[in-house]
């Protein structure tokens, strides 16, 4: 499956857009798309660290994704 | 128990915010405003430029505030957030709350500042006179 992938912050400076696809395998989970970004953009292993965003929430690295979903990478945030 | 949540593209409205949280049966009201500083560490900040993942931002500031009602007696709670670019001198954010009593209204404030700036996903960009980074992405 095919998974769009919002990109905030530095992230998106990593993506080098607002958001990009991923090729995932059907029932992959947080902890899967995590692998998989970090071989396409490295730089996403220098940060403090980052977070994944399913449907507006903090996902566990377990959760099982579907390409229903709207999914976004959320570095660490630094509001107020 | 009422709560008033908003991100806005233009400059908040201070006087808007405290009218909306006064009220007659409040015995005070607390309001933090968040102001962009001219420099971090002793450099010099130019300007901010701060970005936010609107939904989940709205989403986290309400548990947010739904926890404040849980720990402290207080009558409303108002968080207002700016984005985009903010000039030093400008506010990026407006807590306010009001209680019948002082103390829920500072212990209640605090918390709302302190953990926005932990859970909620609004990022912002330092611009010094020799580049630019986004605040906290690196360890």
């Amino acid at each position: 499956m095919e998974i769009t992938v919002l990109a905030f912050g530095i992230a998106k400076d990593i993506f080098g857009g607002a958001s990009v696809t991923v090729a995932l395998a059907d029932n992959a989970t947080t902890a899967d798309l995590k692998t998989s970004l970090e071989e396409k953009y490295p730089r996403l292993k220098h940060l403090a660290s980052y977070m994944v965003a399913v449907n507006n929430e903090y996902a566990e690295d377990g959760g099982v994704i579907t390409d229903r979903d709207e999914v976004a990478i959320i570095p660490p945030v630094s509001g107020g | 128990m009422q709560t008033q949540i908003e991100i806005h593209t233009e400059p908040l409205n201070i006087q808007a915010c405290i009218d909306w949280i006064m009220s007659p049966d409040s015995g005070g009201i607390d309001v933090f405003i968040g102001t962009v500083r001219n420099a971090t560490k002793g450099k010099p900040v130019l300007k901010l430029e701060f970005e936010a993942y609107n939904k989940m931002a709205i989403n986290e500031i309400e548990k947010i505030t739904k926890q404040a009602f849980d720990k402290w007696p207080v009558q409303k709670v108002l968080v207002h957030h700016r984005t985009g670019t903010l000039q030093v001198g400008e506010i990026p954010v407006i807590i306010a709350v009001s209680a019948a009593h002082r103390d829920a209204a500072f212990e209640a404030c605090r918390y709302i500042i302190d953990t926005l700036k932990q859970t909620v996903p609004i990022w912002k960009k330092e611009f010094f006179e020799d580049g630019e980074v986004w605040v906290a992405a690196h360890p």
